[in-house]
Formats: structure tokens, C-alpha cells, sequence
């Protein structure tokens, strides 16, 4: 534990090694361990999006024409699963929150930095071993929910496999989850009140308790599940007496929460990149706060609503409606209070601006599906089809990863110390803004016309909109290489940004690009105002604010 | 935050309003109805649809706007202006929601119950198929729907056994077994479900119908067809490999020729 103001004055560790190698050592650096949550997801986001390419390159024929139908099962599970555990859940948690959490909280470090550096670790071999499963004997092929008795009966390595994959990734997840609520809770530095905190500390704050309550319970049902798999037991196997419809709730107790693991931590990203580039106060602190621990609560209680069909009974269908419906609320008032911090600014419109803003529009579509699918009569018609998909992609890559993208264009400086590139990073936007919104806004409409979700053949009829779909993938998948060019070349030869590019007031701008190992040179600096941008105090330094 | 002209924000939200209502009745997505709740369906469908439009349109309007408007001069410096909060605001932007996710949820509580959905199962037909102990769950259109309009009011009852990768009806009335669902126009159907391996789903897109078939535990699903003609069902939970070529036809058929059908399989004359 670090809660000191002055650095330590311990000579460095040697057996931490310097220079890039670092990143491939179990290094307890919180700064390190950020970037290589961030570097890693991003490799396994490559993997997953390969695997959607050839999903779409499936479906650009109305029959199952490209690959085998037990390996396309294979490609969704993998693709799901990678997305979820490997790319979104670790990089909006792990990547960012390792990274700005003890600068926000004013501390050198995270509370307990082995826990920290053993979470990471268990990612790489977690996902390489989903990955080789496919190799081995076939990877799991129940979809990412697997639902038994799918998952009973489809052969057992690759599900088995699974199922420990997800139980480290989970575990991970936890060690994440109680390391931060520690480090936001009691390394906070002396005269810093919660309330004053940067809005990605309360983000945090929340999606961690989600993490601790939730994740325990997906782990308890993935092992029930493995006991039915390898024992023989009939916990969820209804050929002896199980019963299919507890692991659905069970599973969707952890999923639907997963779901805001997901977003939270972007909606506290997007909180700090607005007000910066908007230079203005972020609009509406105490009501955001108040909205994420809101949205936590109702969270919770939510997660039938992804069994509408499943035969639950009438009631339970409705409180289900309800609660769901009613997540619209503060979410509705973080978007409101996001426009109002554009409304009146000095906008940069840069990169990470642009996929902020591609962020909300999307976002607002995502949850106005998502309050139609919440409604039961609406949902026993699109109920597991490609409206479906429609929106959670819409939450899920309209949302949380057009934040990653923001925020990797925001905090690169403070990173490497360079600049990236504004035009590629333009071009990326719009590349991949379009592909988006072309691949998966047709989408809506399979689903209300007959097409299901997690098929490799489908109605003729459908084929032209597939096409579409494909199409806008393609994009997609080519927006990649702009981005990947514009980060090799910036950090060989990108321009330099110095301490503070953007003159932000948060504590992570106020020391070098990048920081030395504890943080700060000097006393960490009490950011009482972290969000004190605006025209009446702008001839005061930061200094000068406090 | 500086004050909008109130006839500015008048016809905004007029322009949003009849331009909402106006893309719900011109965009047509849905695919034809054919049962006694696609209707309702329809309705809620297009009332959500409406509330969806101008809520997408106006925040991304908002987004573009304040993008355009606030954008940083080339010779501008600075911040922006020292605006933290404002309490009627975000009370407002509260209560609309609110009430908006309020009204939808009792509105869509209201379809649902017109659709049948809160009533007690119909135990006339399957009562004495199954033991008392057994848990059976109804879809949505459990009950009947406007009796009025049905010419038949009494239930067919229909037992489907789905199983990787086939729906498989069975008539109790002549003993029939059919891969495609005959039914006839304006009659209730009761469909007895149940699997006989993994989770599969019942779906027929223009009855806006769907409920999961699941091993060890029948669920019941009741629909009305109101227009002759032949439809799909399709299998929409995942169910193994060839999941995508699960699927079957409901045929739709004029209670005479429905008679004639079934007269011609049947193994016992009625």
C-alpha cells in the first residue's frame, strides 16, 4: 500500500526490468499492467474480429456454404466469448481503470499491485487455451451462453475448456473488481472527499460492485455446469431430473450485469474525454454520480428480462418489463447531461471528440431498442434473432468499444508521450462510423422479419440485407489498419505532445508523459476541481484553482 | 446555459412529433400479420417505434447542432462557459423519461394483457393429458383473445415434439402426425410443446409468436390464425449444427379444407 505523499525513496526494484521487456514481465507498475490489459485485449479483439469476418462471410449466402455448420457454431462461441471476456470487459476495466484510477484517487500506485499483476497474468493463458481448443478437439459450440442441454450433449473438451477459461477470466475479473473498490475507497490522497472525484472513479466504483457480486455467481453455475459434464450430474440436465431453466438464471444473473461491466467504465471515460475537449465543466456532477449507482442497483434485478420466451410465469415477466425499462432513466439523464457539457463549449472536434459523439448517437439507438425489447409483448417476437443482435452490438461496439477508440486517441500522449496522427485518426472514425452503423442498422430489420440469430443458412429473401451487412464489415475490419499504422508510426516517429496536451486539469496530465514509475516527481497534487474548466477562471493556472 | 427561444423549441418539437409519427406509419418493417394479436402487436410496435424516432432524431439533431455551434474557432482561445449544473434541468430531463418509461410499460402491460398474456392457463383440452405435479408454462397468448371475432370458440388442441433438427405435430383428434403445422382460419390452436433433447424455439414471424420448447418441461402456446396462407417456423434458439435448417411450414387453411385434410390422414374416422 502506497498512501504516502512523498515518494518512496526505496532505490528502484531490480528485479523489475526497464525499457519495452517490462511489458512482458510481471510487473507490478500500475501503468504497465494497464497497457499490457490494453495491448492484450487489443491482439484478442484482432482474433475476434476475424472470427466475425468469416461469420459474415458466411452469411453472404443464404446456405452454409463456407465453412462446416459444427465449426460456424464454433466461430459464434469463440467470437462472443473473446469479445466479452477477452477484449471489452478486460480493456474498459483493466486497461483503463489500472491505468488512471491511482492517478485519480492520488495514490503511486494500486492497493494491492501482485493481486493486480495476477490478474492480468491470468488473461494471456485463459484466452490462449480458449483459442487452442479449436485445435485440439473442437471448441465449445453452444453460443457464449451455453445453455445446457446444448452444452451437455456437443462434445465435452471444448466445452470443458470453456468453462475454464471463463472461470479464470472471471476470477481476474474479481481480483480487478476488489482491487479497485480498495484503491478508490482507501488510498484516496488525504483532503480528496468522494465527491470530488473525476466521474471514472464513481464509474469504477460501481461496475466493481457489480464485478464482486455478480461474477461469483456465473463461476458457481459454470462449475454445476462442468459436474453435469464430466460427473454426469443432473443439476441442468433434464434427462435426469435437472432443470434447464435455474442455469438461465443463474447465468443471466452474472450476463445481464455484464453487460454494465461493459458500459459503465466507458460512460466514465466518455465523462472525462467531453468536458476536456469541450472546455467545459462536466455538467450535472452530483446527478451523474447518482445516476451510476442507479443504474448498479437496477442492474441487479434485470436479468429475466433475456428470458422472456423461456416459459417464465406471467408476473415475473412483468416486474422484469418494469425494471428494465426503467435503466432508461439514469441512463437517459448521463446522455442528457453529456450533451448539456457540449452545449456552450470550445469544441475540438479531434478524434477522440468524434468517437465520443459516434459513441452517444449510437448508444441512443442501442437503448432505445433495448427499452422496446425490455417490453414483453415486443419481445416474443424478436426474441433471439437478429434484432436482437442488432442491439447489443449497437451497446456493446457502438458503445464501449467506440469509447476504447476515444480514449486510446485521448490518453496515447500521456502514454507515450507522442502525438497520434488527427487525419488518419479522422479517417479511422469515419471508416469506422459508417461500417458500423451499415453492418448492423439493416440488421433490425432481419430480425422483424424472420431471420434468427446463430444461423449459417437462412431465407433467400434475406440475402441482399446480408450482403449490406457484410459490407459494412468489411469496413470495419479495413478501419482497423488505418489505426494500427497511425499507432506504429507515432510511436517511432509521432510528434511529440509534452506533459499536457490537451491543458487538462485531471491528476494523470499534471505529472510527465509518460509518468515515472510513483506518479509524480514531486507530492501528488490535490485536484480538488477536476472538471474546473470554464471562461471565469481562465487566467488561472491549475495551481492557482485549487 | 443560453435560453432557446420558446418558438424555436415549439416547432423543433412539432417537426420531431409529426416527423416521429410520420416514419413509424411510412416505414414498414414488419413482415404480414396473420394472427388474432399481430394487430396489437403492430400497435405497440408503432407506438414504440414513434417515441423511438423522435428521441433518436432529436438527440442526434442535439449532438450535431451543439458539434456545429460550439465548434472552436480557428482564432478562438479559451474555455467554454462556467456552466456546472442547473437543478430544473436535470429534474426535467429526469421526470420526462420517466413518465415516457412509465407510460410505455403500462401501455405495453395493457397489449399483453390484450393479447392474453395475464389470464390463467385454459385447462379444458390439457388437463387430462397431464398429472397435476407437472409445470406447465404458457407462452404469451395463453388465454383467449377477443372471443368474439373467433367462429370457433372451443380450442384445437395440438401436441408438438421438437427434436435436433424437426418440429413433429401430433393431431390427438385422428391420430395424426405431420411434419407441417394445418391449421384452420379463426379457430383457437393450443400447442402442447416439448422437446425431446435440447432447448429449441417455436417461432411463426407473421403470428408475432414465439415461445421455447423445452425438454422436461412443457410450455403451451395459444394463437388464433386469421389469414389462410403458408408460413415459416422457425427454430430460434440455438439447438446444434444444422439449427439454421430448422425450420417448418404452418399451413393456413379454410376451415372446409382444414375438414378434407384432415379427414385424408386421419388413422381413426371421426
Amino acid at each position: 500500500m502506497t498512501l504516502s505523499l512523498k515518494p518512496s525513496n526505496s532505490p528502484p526494484d531490480k528485479l523489475q526490468p526497464t525499457g519495452w521487456l517490462k511489458y512482458l514481465s510481471f510487473s507490478l507498475d500500475h501503468k504497465v499492467i494497464g497497457l499490457q490489459y490494453l495491448v492484450c485485449g487489443f491482439l484478442f479483439y484482432l482474433i475476434g474480429g476475424s472470427l466475425a469476418g468469416a461469420i459474415r462471410v458466411e452469411l453472404t449466402s443464404p446456405l452454409s456454404d463456407f465453412m462446416p455448420r459444427e465449426v460456424y457454431n464454433q466461430v459464434l462461441t469463440l467470437h462472443g466469448t473473446i469479445m466479452i471476456f477477452l477484449w471489452i470487459v478486460p480493456v474498459v476495466n483493466g486497461a483503463f481503470g489500472n491505468y488512471l484510477i491511482p492517478f485519480y484517487v492520488g495514490a503511486r500506485d494500486m492497493a494491492f499491485p501482485r493481486l493486480n499483476a495476477v490478474a492480468f497474468w491470468l488473461i494471456p493463458p485463459s484466452g490462449l487455451m480458449l483459442i487452442t481448443s479449436y485445435f485440439i478437439n473442437g471448441a465449445a459450440q453452444s453460443g457464449w451462453t451455453a445453455y445446457p442441454p446444448l452444452s451437455i450433449t456437443t462434445p465435452a473438451a471444448g466445452q470443458i475448456i470453456w468453462i475454464l477459461s471463463v472461470l479464470l477470466l472471471g476470477g481476474s475479473s474479481i481480483f480487478g473488481g476488489i482491487n479497485f473498490i480498495a484503491t478508490i475507497l482507501k488510498l484516496r490522497r488525504p483532503g480528496l472527499k468522494l465527491m470530488q472525484l473525476p466521474m471514472y472513479c464513481w464509474a469504477m466504483l460501481g461496475t466493481s460492485i457489480l464485478v464482486v457480486l455478480s461474477t461469483p455467481v456465473l463461476a458457481g453455475t459454470l462449475i454445476l455446469l462442468s459436474f453435469d459434464i464430466v460427473a454426469h450430474t443432473g443439476f441442468f440436465n433434464p434427462s435426469i431430473g435437472g432443470n434447464v431453466i435455474v442455469y438461465q438464471h443463474l447465468f443471466w444473473f452474472y450476463s445481464h450485469p455484464a453487460v454494465y461491466i461493459m458500459v459503465l467504465p466507458a460512460f466514465g471515460l466518455v465523462s472525462e474525454i467531453l468536458p476536456i475537449h469541450s472546455r467545459k465543466p462536466l455538467f450535472g456532477y452530483t446527478t451523474m454520480v447518482f445516476s451510476i449507482m442507479g443504474i448498479v442497483v437496477l442492474g441487479l434485478v434485470v436479468w429475466a428480462h433475456h428470458m422472456f420466451t423461456s416459459g417464465t410465469p406471467p408476473w415475473m415477466r412483468l416486474f422484469f418489463t418494469i425494471a428494465t425499462a426503467f435503466i432508461a432513466v439514469p441512463t437517459g439523464i448521463k446522455f442528457f447531461n453529456w450533451v448539456a457539457t457540449l452545449w456552450g463549449g470550445k469544441i475540438s472536434l479531434n478524434s477522440a471528440m468524434l468517437f465520443s459523439c459516434g459513441f452517444i448517437i449510437n448508444f441512443v439507438l442501442g437503448g432505445i431498442t433495448g427499452v422496446a425489447l425490455a417490453q414483453v409483448p415486443f419481445d416474443v417476437h424478436v426474441h433471439d434473432t437478429y434484432f436482437v443482435v442488432a442491439h447489443f452490438h449497437y451497446i456493446v461496439y457502438g458503445g464501449s468499444v467506440f469509447v476504447i477508440f476515444s480514449s486510446i486517441y485521448h490518453w496515447f500522449p500521456k502514454f507515450t508521450g507522442k502525438m497520434l496522427n488527427e487525419n488518419l485518426g479522422r479517417f479511422h472514425f469515419t471508416l469506422t462510423f459508417i461500417g458500423f452503423n451499415l453492418c448492423f442498422a439493416p440488421q433490425h430489420w432481419l430480425g422483424l422479419n424472420g431471420m434468427p440469430r446463430r444461423v449459417a443458412e437462412y431465407d433467400p429473401q434475406f440475402q441482399l440485407i446480408n450482403q449490406i451487412s457484410s459490407f459494412g464489415a468489411l469496413l470495419m475490419a479495413l478501419s482497423t489498419l488505418p489505426f494500427l499504422w497511425n499507432v506504429i508510426q507515432s510511436i517511432i516517429k509521432g510528434v511529440e505532445a509534452g506533459d499536457n496536451p490537451w491543458e487538462a486539469l485531471t491528476p494523470e496530465w499534471l505529472t510527465t508523459s509518460p509518468p515515472p514509475v510513483e506518479n509524480w516527481e514531486g507530492e501528488a497534487p490535490l485536484v480538488l476541481e477536476p472538471y474546473g474548466y470554464g471562461a471565469k477562471d481562465i487566467n488561472k493556472t491549475p495551481e492557482q484553482r485549487k | 446555459m443560453p435560453k432557446l427561444p420558446a418558438i424555436l423549441t415549439l416547432i423543433t418539437s412539432l417537426v420531431l412529433g409529426v416527423g416521429g409519427v410520420w416514419i413509424a406509419y411510412n416505414v414498414d418493417m414488419l413482415p404480414e400479420g396473420a394472427s388474432l394479436n399481430a394487430p396489437v402487436y403492430d400497435e405497440l410496435y408503432r407506438v414504440l417505434f414513434i417515441i423511438g424516432s423522435i428521441l433518436f432524431i432529436g438527440m442526434t439533431a442535439l449532438v450535431i447542432y451543439s458539434l456545429i455551434q460550439f465548434r472552436r474557432r480557428p482564432d478562438e482561445t479559451g474555455d467554454g462557459i462556467d456552466l456546472e449544473g442547473n437543478i430544473s434541468l436535470e429534474i426535467f430531463w429526469t421526470a420526462v423519461p420517466a413518465i415516457v418509461v412509465l407510460f410505455v410499460g403500462l401501455y405495453s402491460y395493457d397489449i399483453y394483457d390484450r393479447m392474453g398474456g395475464m389470464q390463467p392457463l385454459m385447462h379444458d383440452h390439457n388437463s387430462q393429458m397431464e398429472s397435476q405435479s407437472e409445470r406447465v408454462w404458457g407462452g404469451i397468448g395463453s388465454g383467449p383473445i377477443d372471443t368474439s371475432s373467433v367462429k370457433n370458440s372451443s380450442s384445437l388442441p395440438i401436441e408438438l415434439t421438437a427434436m435436433q433438427f424437426a418440429f413433429i405435430f401430433h393431431y390427438p383428434k385422428g391420430d395424426i402426425i405431420s411434419g407441417e403445422l394445418h391449421v384452420p382460419i379463426g379457430r383457437q390452436i393450443s400447442l402442447k410443446m416439448e422437446s425431446k433433447d435440447v432447448i429449441h424455439a417455436f417461432w411463426v414471424p407473421q403470428f408475432r409468436l414465439k415461445q421455447d420448447v423445452i425438454p422436461g418441461q412443457p410450455t403451451i402456446l395459444n394463437f388464433t390464425p386469421t389469414k389462410a396462407g403458408n408460413f415459416p417456423i422457425i427454430c430460434a434458439e440455438l439447438c446444434g449444427p444444422y439449427h439454421g435448417g430448422m425450420r417448418s411450414n404452418v399451413i393456413v387453411d379454410e376451415q372446409e379444407d382444414f375438414d378434407a385434410w384432415l379427414r385424408e390422414n386421419s388413422k381413426e374416422t371421426i
